[in-house]
C-alpha cells in the first residue's frame, strides 16, 4: 500500500482595519442598518468611479514587510469580470498581473522543528455585498460591498492540517501585531480557500486538487481539511480520480460537497483596470513605512528574554497576543530591574486567569500597567504581603484604580514591627500546644501551620518572612 | 424677449441678463418656446423639466439681483442624456434605464449648478453613446436641422441637433471616437472634445473608461472657451484627472494666427473623402496660410490601424462597464426570471439594444480566454504607435488640421446594415482619443446642398488654449 | 488567426440571452468586424509597452476619512424590487 503525501495552498482574505471603503469614502462601521453605508460608488451606479484608499495601500504594503516579502516598484489593479448579485459592477477590482507585494513566507513551529511556509503574493481588492437567505427570496446588503481586503496567497507548502493550521495561526498573529485587521473570524475579517490534494509519494507532480471556499472559523477549516483529505485518499484508494472542483464544507453534516454551478472555471476576463493609475512606491517611502512596523512576534519574544530576563516560555506566552506584552513592557519597565519574571509572573498566573474568568481582553479591563507596577514595588519593599497583593489585584482589575492608595485608606499595610510580631508569634504558639507537641514529636510541617497561624492573628498583614523566622527560633529554643 | 433665442450664443445670454435685458427666467421661457415649437421635428430632446427649469432661472435671477454675476449665471444649458443630474433621468437612451432617477450630480453636473447654469433638458443619443449617427437610440431618431432626412451624427446627436437647430443655447456632449466632434461637424456647430483628464467623468455614465470626455456643443468658439472653463479641473472623485492648472480659456482666444505652426497629416488628406468635404477643408488650410501661418506636411504612419485598436479596446472597456446593468438596483428587470442567471441574461436581452449587445459581445470576446494577448494586449501596443506619432507630429507643429469626417450627414437609414461601414467613418476622430488629445471641430463651409462640413484642429495633451487659439482666429479672420 | 466566433458561449459569459436570429446575425457581423481589426497582426510591436490608461500618470489616493453617505431611499427607490432597506432577489439556489 503506497504512502500518499498531502498537499495544502491557502489563500486567505483579511479585511483591512481602515475607517472607509477601498475605492470610495463610505464609513465601515460595524453594524450599520442595512444599505446606509453605501454610494454611487460601491452601489454600482452609472457614471461611479473608483479612487484608491492610501491607507489599504499602506496596511497592504506593512503586512507584506512583516511578511518578508519584496514591494512592487509599479503596481496595478485589474477588472475581475463575473456577474453575481453581491457584485454591484459585475466585476472585482483587484490585481492580477502586477501585485502589490512578491514571495515571502511564515516560519510555523511544528515538533519535529521549525518549517518556512512560502508567500505566493499579496494583493488588494474589494470584498462583496452580503446576500441574506430568505425562504422564497434573497436580500442584498451592499453596506460590506467595498471593503478593503487584502488577499495573502500561500504557496502549496503545506503538508497536513496540522501545518495549515499553524501556518494560519502565524499569519493571524503576525497581522494583528502589525495593527493591519483584527483578524476577528466571527465579525468576518478573516476568510479562507483552502487548496488541497493529495499524490503518491515518489511523484513529483502535484495530484489534481479541489478548492473548498470562503472558510470562516478556525474549526471548520481543520475539519474540512481532516474530511477533504480524507475523501481524495478514500477516491484514489478505490481507483476513482479527484474532480478539479470547487466544493462547499457543511458544518452541519460535516462534509465537503461539490457545488453544482454552471461554470466551475470562470473566465474572468482580467484586463487593467483603466480608472485607477498604477501605484509607484518610491523606496523611500517603503522605508519609511518599514521603520514604523512593530516588532514580529518571534524578534519581540527573544528580545523581552533578553531585555526582562525571563525564560523562553514566558516570553513566548506573554508575546502570544501584542497588548499583553505591551502590557508586560509597561510595567516591568515601572519596576525596575530585576523584577522581570515577578512581573511576568503576576501576568502569567493572576492576571491570565481573570482575563479567562470574565472574558475580556487585557485593554477592557480597568487594570493598569502602573497598578501591576505599583503592586509589585509595594511587595517588593514589603509594605504589603503577597498573599495581601494577591487579593487586591481582583479589584484593581474590575475597578481600577491604584493599590498603594489602596493599602493606605484600608490599612492593609503589612506588620513587620518585630514586637508586635513576637506577640503574636507567643499568642500561636500557646494557642496550638498541640502543634507545638507536633514538631517536637518530628513533625516539620506543623511549623508551617504555626506560621499560618499567625498570619490569620495578624489578618494577613504580618510578614510571613520574619513569622517564619520567629517561629523557628521560638520552636527551636523550645526543642 | 426681443433677441432671437435660436441664435443667441452664451456670452451674449450672459451680456443681455448682465445688462437687465431679459431675465434668466424670460430667456428659459424662450428657449422652452423654441424646444415646444420645434422639437417635434428635430427630435432632440428625450426629456425637459420645464418647471425646474424655471426654479433654477427664478433662483439665479434672484442671485443677480444680489450683486453675483458668471459667465453662466441664468444660462440654459441642455445636457446628454448620460450625465448624471440629481433628481432627473439619465436613460443613456436605453430602454434599460427607464424609470432610473439620478440620485446625484455628476461633477460637471454640479459644476454648472454652481456657476448658476439652467438645466434645459435632456439630449438624445445613441444608446450608450455607441454609434455615430443617434440612430441607435432606443426612443426617437434625432434629425438634422439642416435637413431632416438626414442623420444629425452621433452619440451626441442630440446635442447638436439642439443647438444647430436654435432649441439650445448651449450643451453638453461626451466624445469616446468622435462623439462631440462628428455631430458639431454634421449639423454646423463648434464642439471641442478636451484632452483625457482634464475634464470629470464622475457621475458621466461610462462607454469606454480610458477614452471618455465631457465637452461643449456651442454656436462658436468663444461660447466652447466659456464652458470649458466651468467644466475643466481636477476633481479627487476622478483619479484619472490631472492636476494641470486651469488657464483662462478666454485669453488664450485672442493669439491670432501669425507664427502658428500647423501641421497637416498627410494620412488624413487621402482619396476616399467626399470630394466637397475635402475642398472645403482645403480651403480652410489655405486660409491659414493667407492669415500667416506655417503649414507643415507631418506623418501619422499608424492612422490606418487607428480603427482596429479603437473597437478592439473600447469594446473590451464596455463590456466591463455595461456589465452592471443587470437588472439587480436600479434599471429593467424580467418579469419572471427563474434564477440569477436567468435574471440577469433576459433583462439585459430585453433592455439592451442591438448595436450595444453587439459591441458588448466583441468586447467580451477579444478578453476572452485564448483571445486576450492577440486581440486586447496588442491593441494596447498598437495605441501606443498611435500615441508617438502625435508626440513626433507636435513637436514640428502647434495644430494639426484635418477633416472631422469622410462625409457629411448621410441620410437616416443608410448605415444601419452594415456596421463595419459606420465604425470606418470615424477615421479622423478615434485616434486623438486614442492618444488622449484635445480637438475641436468648427464649421468651415457647406456642400452645394446646404450640408455643413467641420474642420477638426487637434493638439496636444492639455493644449487646449492653443486650439481655442486656432479655431477663433480662423473663425474671426478666415472664415468669410 | 481565423476562426469562427462561438457567439452563443460568449453571449453567456457576458449574459445575454439572444434570439436565434440574433445570434446567426451576429456571428456573420462580428466574423466582418473582427476579421477587419485583425489587421493590427501585420505591426510588429516588439519592445512596444502597452498604453493601459489615457493619461500617464501614478499614485492618485484618496484619504482614509469617511465621506457621509447619501440618504440610502435615493437609491433603494430606483431598484426594481425591495425587501425593506434590502435589494430583493429570486431565491439564489446557486453558490459563488
Amino acid at each position: 500500500m503506497s504512502r500518499y503525501l498531502i498537499t495544502i495552498g491557502l489563500e486567505t482574505h483579511v479585511q483591512l482595519k481602515t475607517k472607509t471603503k477601498m475605492f470610495c469614502g463610505c464609513s465601515l462601521a460595524f453594524g450599520a442598518e442595512p444599505n446606509t453605508n453605501v454610494c454611487p460608488v460601491c452601489l454600482g451606479y452609472p457614471g461611479a468611479l473608483p479612487v484608491m484608499n492610501r491607507e489599504a495601500v499602506k496596511l497592504t504594503v506593512m503586512s507584506g514587510l512583516m511578511l518578508g516579502c519584496e514591494i512592487s516598484r509599479s503596481s496595478t489593479f485589474d477588472r475581475k469580470n463575473y456577474f453575481y448579485p453581491d457584485m454591484s459592477k459585475d466585476y472585482q477590482i483587484s490585481q492580477q498581473a502586477r501585485p502589490l507585494c512578491l514571495g515571502g513566507g511564515v516560519t510555523i513551529q511544528l515538533p519535529q522543528g521549525p518549517k518556512r511556509i512560502r508567500i505566493n503574493h499579496i494583493h488588494l481588492e474589494e470584498d462583496a455585498a452580503k446576500i441574506n437567505h430568505y425562504a422564497r427570496f434573497s436580500g442584498v446588503d451592499f453596506n460590506r460591498c467595498g471593503t478593503p481586503l487584502m488577499e495573502i496567497v500561500s504557496e502549496p507548502d503545506m503538508a497536513s492540517p496540522e501545518e495549515a493550521m499553524a501556518y494560519l495561526q502565524a499569519l493571524r498573529q503576525i497581522l494583528v501585531y502589525a495593527g493591519v485587521s483584527d483578524c476577528n473570524l466571527e465579525e468576518g475579517n478573516l476568510r479562507c480557500d483552502v487548496n488541497i490534494s493529495v499524490r503518491p509519494e515518489g511523484q513529483e507532480a502535484l495530484g489534481t486538487r479541489t478548492e473548498i471556499k470562503n472558510m470562516n472559523t478556525f474549526k471548520g477549516i481543520s475539519a474540512a481539511l481532516d474530511y477533504e483529505i480524507a475523501r481524495q485518499l478514500a477516491t484514489v484508494a478505490r481507483g476513482g480520480v479527484i474532480v478539479q472542483e470547487t466544493r462547499r464544507w457543511d458544518p452541519d453534516l460535516g462534509e465537503t460537497q461539490s457545488m453544482r454551478t454552471k461554470e466551475n472555471a470562470h473566465d474572468y476576463r482580467y484586463f487593467p483596470e483603466p480608472d485607477l493609475v498604477p501605484v509607484a512606491l518610491g523606496s523611500e517611502l517603503v522605508e519609511a513605512w518599514r521603520a514604523s512596523l512593530p516588532e514580529l512576534p518571534s524578534v519581540r519574544r527573544e528580545r523581552m528574554m533578553a531585555e526582562y530576563g525571563i525564560p523562553g516560555y514566558d516570553a513566548g506566552v506573554l508575546a502570544d497576543a501584542k497588548e499583553n506584552a505591551d502590557f508586560f513592557e509597561a510595567a516591568a519597565r515601572l519596576c525596575g530591574p530585576g523584577q522581570g519574571k515577578t512581573v511576568s509572573n503576576w501576568f502569567m498566573t493572576e492576571i491570565m486567569r481573570l482575563l479567562s474568568e470574565t472574558g475580556k481582553t487585557v485593554s477592557q479591563c480597568a487594570l493598569t500597567p502602573e497598578a501591576l507596577a505599583e503592586l509589585v514595588t509595594l511587595v517588593d519593599r514589603r509594605v504589603i504581603n503577597g498573599p495581601t497583593a494577591k487579593e487586591l489585584l481582583p479589584e484593581l482589575f474590575r475597578d481600577g484604580g491604584m493599590p498603594g492608595a489602596l493599602v493606605q485608606a484600608r490599612g492593609l499595610g503589612q506588620v513587620s514591627d518585630a514586637s508586635a510580631l513576637e506577640a503574636f508569634v507567643e499568642q500561636a504558639l500557646r494557642e496550638n500546644a498541640k502543634s507545638v507537641d507536633d514538631f517536637k514529636a518530628g513533625k516539620k510541617a506543623a511549623a508551617g501551620f504555626l506560621v499560618g497561624q499567625v498570619m490569620k492573628l495578624s489578618k494577613g498583614k504580618a510578614d510571613p518572612q520574619q513569622v517564619g523566622k520567629l517561629v523557628a527560633e521560638k520552636l527551636a529554643k523550645l526543642a | 424677449m426681443n433677441m432671437d433665442v435660436s441664435t443667441l450664443t452664451v456670452c451674449q445670454a450672459a451680456d443681455g441678463l448682465r445688462k437687465r435685458d431679459f431675465s434668466s427666467v424670460e430667456l428659459t421661457r424662450a428657449v422652452l418656446a423654441e424646444i415646444e415649437k420645434k422639437d417635434a421635428g428635430l427630435n432632440a430632446y428625450l426629456s425637459v423639466d420645464a418647471e425646474g427649469a424655471l426654479r433654477q432661472a427664478a433662483a439665479a435671477d434672484g442671485a443677480r439681483s444680489e450683486g453675483r454675476d458668471g459667465a453662466l449665471l441664468g444660462v440654459p444649458v441642455a445636457v446628454k442624456d448620460l450625465i448624471n443630474v440629481e433628481g432627473q433621468p439619465c436613460t443613456c437612451a436605453s430602454k434599460q434605464l427607464v424609470g432610473y432617477v439620478s440620485p446625484y450630480d455628476a461633477t460637471v453636473s454640479a459644476r454648472l449648478r454652481k456657476e448658476g447654469a439652467v438645466f434645459a433638458g435632456r439630449t438624445n443619443m445613441d444608446e450608450f453613446a455607441m454609434g455615430s449617427s443617434t440612430e441607435g437610440s432606443a426612443f426617437k431618431v434625432t434629425r438634422n436641422p439642416h435637413d431632416l432626412t438626414r442623420v444629425p451624427g452621433g452619440s451626441s446627436g442630440g446635442s447638436a441637433a439642439a443647438v444647430a437647430g436654435g432649441e439650445a443655447v448651449a450643451a453638453l456632449g461626451t466624445d469616446t471616437g468622435g462623439s462631440i466632434r462628428q455631430p458639431a461637424s454634421f449639423c454646423g456647430c463648434v464642439g471641442l472634445k478636451p484632452s483625457y483628464g482634464r475634464v470629470s467623468r464622475y457621475g458621466v455614465t461610462a462607454y469606454a473608461s480610458s477614452l471618455d470626455q465631457v465637452g461643449p456643443i456651442t454656436k462658436n468658439v468663444e461660447d466652447a472657451a466659456v464652458l470649458l472653463q466651468a467644466l475643466a479641473g481636477c476633481d479627487p472623485r476622478d483619479g484619472t484627472t490631472l492636476d494641470v492648472p486651469v488657464p483662462d480659456y478666454r485669453a488664450a482666444l485672442m493669439g491670432g494666427l501669425k507664427g502658428l505652426r500647423i501641421g497637416l497629416p498627410k494620412e488624413y488628406y487621402i482619396d476616399g473623402a467626399d470630394p466637397e468635404v475635402t475642398a472645403c477643408v482645403r480651403r480652410a488650410v489655405a486660409g491659414f496660410a493667407a492669415a500667416g501661418a506655417e503649414i507643415v506636411e507631418v506623418s501619422l504612419p499608424h492612422t490606418e490601424y487607428a480603427i482596429a485598436v479603437y473597437y478592439i479596446l473600447a469594446t473590451a472597456e464596455a463590456s466591463a462597464n455595461l456589465a452592471r446593468f443587470d437588472g439587480v438596483r436600479y434599471g429593467h428587470r424580467t418579469a419572471r426570471p427563474e434564477s440569477v442567471f436567468d435574471l440577469y441574461a433576459k433583462s439585459r436581452a430585453e433592455g439592451l439594444g442591438t448595436e450595444v449587445k453587439r459591441r458588448i459581445i466583441l468586447g467580451t470576446y477579444v478578453l476572452s480566454s485564448g483571445y486576450y494577448d492577440a486581440y486586447y494586449g496588442r491593441a494596447q501596443k498598437v495605441r501606443t504607435l498611435v500615441r508617438q506619432d502625435f508626440v513626433k507630429a507636435f513637436g514640428s507643429c502647434d495644430v494639426l488640421l484635418t477633416p472631422v469626417a469622410p462625409t457629411p450627414a448621410y441620410r437616416i437609414g443608410e448605415a444601419c446594415d452594415d456596421p463595419l461601414k459606420m465604425y470606418l467613418g470615424d477615421i479622423f476622430t478615434v485616434p486623438a482619443n486614442l492618444a488622449g488629445l484635445c480637438g475641436l471641430s468648427v464649421p468651415c463651409g457647406k456642400t452645394a446642398s446646404g450640408l455643413p462640413v467641420g474642420l477638426q484642429i487637434l493638439g496636444p495633451p492639455f493644449g487646449e488654449g492653443v486650439i481655442l487659439r486656432a479655431a477663433y482666429a480662423y473663425e474671426q479672420e478666415v472664415r468669410s | 488567426m481565423s476562426h469562427t466566433i462561438d457567439v452563443a458561449y460568449v453571449a453567456e459569459l457576458a449574459r445575454l440571452e439572444l434570439t436565434p436570429e440574433e445570434k446567426l446575425t451576429f456571428q456573420q457581423q462580428l466574423e466582418t468586424i473582427v476579421k477587419y481589426v485583425e489587421k493590427i497582426g501585420e505591426l510588429d510591436v516588439s519592445g512596444i509597452e502597452p498604453t493601459l490608461h489615457g493619461q500617464a500618470l501614478a499614485n492618485v489616493f484618496r484619504e482614509d476619512v469617511v465621506v457621509p453617505s447619501l440618504d440610502r431611499e435615493g437609491f433603494l427607490a430606483n431598484a426594481p424590487e425591495r425587501n425593506g432597506f434590502e435589494f430583493k432577489l429570486p431565491k439564489i439556489v446557486e453558490d459563488a
